[in-house]
C-alpha cells in the first residue's frame, strides 16, 4: 500500500491567532479520493515563527514542503502538487 | 462568515508587538519606527496605493489599539509615541468602544447601483425610463448613474435588459441590523451612538478595516507590569472553544500572561441561572405574558433603544460577568477586574459597570500570548472550579442559557421556551410583532449573535467547532 502523504498543521498558539484556526476544518474541504491517501496530523511549534522578516504564519508542513501563510485553499493545491510527483 | 482575513491579522499582528514592546518596556522609544519596518523604504507588498498611505493608516490602528478615538487627534504631527505615553499614565479609558479611522473609510461607493461597461446604450432605455428620482444620465453611448441624486431603490436594476447594472454593498451598513451606520456628505461613516448595540458586526464587515475597537491591552499590560497592583481576568465562557486546548490549560494560559488570578465567569452564571429561574416562575406568579434573558448586553441595547415596549418583560438577573465581579471584589478588594470575552457588547458592559475595570476581547488574549510567547501547548493544565455548574458553562452557545434555567425549574413547570438566535432583520420584525400579538412562548431567550456568544465578532476560532467543543464540557445534549 502507498505510504500516506503526511499533512502536519501547526497548533501553535501564533499560528493559531494568526489565522490558523481556520485550518482545523481542511478535512471537510478536501476532496475524498485525495484524503484517502493523506493524513493530517496536529503538531507541536514547528518553530517557524517569531522570526521578524522570514516566513510568515500560520505554517502547515506537507511531506517535507512547509507552507506559509497558509490557507485551507493553499494547502489543498500542495497537497495535489506533492501527490502528483 | 470567514474569521480570518487579512485586515485582522494586521490587527492582532499590531496588538502582539505592542504586547512585547510593553513587556520589554520599550514601547514609547520603539513605536514611532514600527510603520516603517512593517512597509520598509523598498518594499514591494502594500495593502493600499502605496506605501505611505499604509504607513499611516498603521499609525492609526496603532491609535485605536493604544485607546484613542481617531477623533482625538488635534495634530497630525503628534508621534504615535506621545499617544504611548499617555495610554501607559493614563487612569481610565475611553467610554466609547469604537471608533471609525475616517482615513480607512471612504472608499465605499455612494450609491448601491452602478453601471457596468456592459450597458449596450439602448434605444429602450428603460432604466433612466423608470428611474423615480431622474438620477441616470446618457453620456457617452452608456448610462451613467448621478449618486448625488440616486437613492439606492434598484429599480433600474430589474429594467435593463441587458443585466448590465450591478448592486455594490457598504458592508457595514450592510452589516448593521439597527441602521446606525450612514455616511457624511464626504462619504465617511459615521456611528450613532444613540442608535449602536453594540453587535460590533461592523468591525468584521469592512473591508478596510476602518472600525476599530478601541483597545485596553495598554492598561492591563501597564496593570501587570506594576508589581504594586493587582489585576485579574474573569473568562467568558465561550473561551473554552477558542483555541483546542483543555480549558484548565486555557485559563493557566491567560494567567501566565500575569494575572494575579483567573476565575471563570461560568461561576457567575451559576448564580445568573438560579435568579433568572426564581424571577421568571415570580412573573409568571404575577401573571406576566413573557419573560426574555438579559444576559447579552447587545439584546438589551436593542431593547432600550429600539423596542422599548419590550422592557418590561426583560428580566432584571443580572450577568453571568456582574455576579462574577460580584464574587472577584469580595476576593480581591483592591484588585482591577478585567473581562475577558468574545464581543464588543460585553465591552459595552465593562464601561458601563462599576466594578469591571477593564475588557480584553479574545482577539487581544490572544495576540498578547503571541506578543509574551505562550504556548498553551506547553502550559500546565490546571484544576476546574468545582462548583461551577455544566449548564453554566453552555452560555457560550445558543439555547445554552434556555437549558440551564429550564433544568432549575421544579418538574414539569409550564414553561414554552422559544431561543431566537442572532439579531437580525427577520427577528427584528418577530419581535416587533410581539407589540401587537402576545408571542405564544413564555419564555424567550435572544443572542445577539447567531450560534451564541461563540460566534461573537471577536473570536479566535470557526463558532461551529468552537461550539462543539463547548458543548463536550458542558455535557450539552442537543
Amino acid at each position: 500500500m502507498e505510504k500516506k502523504l503526511e499533512v502536519k498543521i501547526c497548533t501553535g498558539t501564533l499560528c493559531y491567532v494568526m489565522g490558523g484556526a481556520e485550518l482545523q476544518l481542511i478535512d471537510e474541504y478536501i476532496p475524498e479520493d485525495i484524503i484517502e491517501r493523506i493524513e493530517i496530523k496536529g503538531a507541536p511549534c514547528l518553530e517557524l515563527c517569531n522570526k521578524y522578516d522570514g516566513p510568515r504564519a500560520p505554517f502547515v508542513k506537507v511531506g517535507d514542503r512547509i507552507v506559509c501563510e497558509a490557507t485551507v485553499s493553499k494547502v489543498i493545491e500542495v497537497i495535489k502538487e506533492e501527490l502528483s510527483k | 462568515m470567514s474569521v480570518t482575513n487579512n485586515a485582522m491579522l494586521i490587527r492582532r499582528e499590531l496588538l502582539s508587538i505592542i504586547t512585547k514592546k510593553i513587556n520589554e518596556g520599550n514601547l514609547v522609544e520603539t513605536i514611532d519606527r514600527l510603520p516603517l519596518e512593517i512597509r520598509p523604504k523598498h518594499t514591494d507588498s502594500v495593502s493600499r496605493c502605496c506605501k505611505y498611505k499604509d504607513r499611516a493608516m498603521l499609525k492609526y490602528r496603532l491609535m485605536a489599539l493604544l485607546g484613542y478615538s481617531i477623533q482625538d487627534e488635534e495634530d497630525e504631527l503628534m508621534p504615535i509615541s506621545e499617544y504611548a505615553q499617555n495610554a501607559l499614565d493614563r487612569e481610565e479609558t475611553s467610554d466609547t468602544p469604537l471608533t471609525v479611522i475616517d482615513e480607512a473609510c471612504s472608499a465605499c461607493v455612494k450609491a448601491n447601483y452602478f453601471v457596468t461597461n456592459m450597458c449596450r446604450g439602448c434605444v429602450a432605455r428603460p432604466c433612466i425610463m423608470n428611474c423615480p428620482k431622474q438620477a441616470i444620465d446618457f453620456i457617452g453611448g452608456h448610462a451613467l448613474i448621478n449618486t448625488d441624486k440616486c437613492v439606492s431603490c434598484g429599480i433600474c436594476v430589474q429594467n435593463c435588459p441587458f443585466h448590465a447594472i450591478i448592486y455594490t454593498p457598504v458592508p457595514c451598513e450592510e452589516a448593521c441590523p439597527v441602521g446606525a451606520i450612514t455616511k457624511d456628505e464626504k462619504g465617511i461613516e459615521h456611528i450613532d451612538d444613540e442608535k449602536c448595540i453594540y453587535c460590533g458586526r461592523c468591525i468584521t464587515a469592512c473591508p478596510f478595516g476602518a472600525m476599530m475597537e478601541k483597545s485596553h491591552v495598554v492598561d492591563v499590560m501597564s496593570a501587570i507590569k506594576n508589581p504594586k497592583r493587582k489585576i485579574i481576568a474573569m473568562v467568558a465562557p465561550a473561551i473554552i472553544g477558542q483555541f483546542k486546548q483543555p480549558l484548565g490549560r486555557i485559563l493557566n494560559g491567560i494567567k501566565e500572561l500575569g494575572f494575579d488570578d483567573v476565575i471563570e465567569v461560568a461561576l457567575g452564571a451559576n448564580t445568573t441561572t438560579a435568579n433568572e429561574a426564581a424571577e421568571f416562575i415570580e412573573r409568571m406568579n404575577e401573571g406576566a405574558p413573557y419573560m426574555t434573558t438579559s444576559c447579552c448586553t447587545s439584546y438589551t441595547q436593542f431593547i432600550t433603544k429600539h423596542l422599548p415596549f419590550m422592557l418590561p418583560m426583560v428580566s432584571h438577573t443580572k450577568t453571568p460577568a456582574y455576579y462574577t465581579a460580584e464574587i472577584a471584589r469580595e476576593k480581591y478588594p483592591d484588585a482591577d477586574l478585567v473581562f475577558v470575552g468574545p464581543c464588543l457588547s460585553k465591552k459595552k458592559e465593562a464601561i458601563m459597570s462599576d466594578t469591571i475595570k477593564y475588557m480584553l476581547s479574545f482577539e487581544e488574549i490572544g495576540s498578547m500570548m503571541v506578543g509574551l510567547g505562550i504556548f498553551l501547548g506547553k502550559v500546565e493544565d490546571i484544576d476546574l472550579d468545582p462548583e461551577i455548574a455544566d449548564s453554566s458553562r453552555s452560555y457560550a452557545i445558543s439555547n445554552g442559557v434556555m437549558s440551564a434555567v429550564a433544568k432549575k425549574l421544579p418538574e414539569g413547570y409550564p414553561i414554552k421556551p422559544l431561543v431566537i438566535s442572532g439579531i437580525n432583520k427577520a427577528s427584528i420584525r418577530q419581535m416587533k410583532m410581539f407589540e401587537k400579538k402576545l408571542p405564544d412562548y413564555n419564555m424567550i431567550e435572544i443572542m445577539s449573535c447567531e450560534g451564541g456568544c461563540v460566534n461573537g465578532c471577536n473570536v479566535l476560532a470557526k463558532s461551529r467547532i468552537a461550539a462543539k467543543q463547548v458543548m463536550d464540557v458542558a455535557n450539552y445534549k442537543e
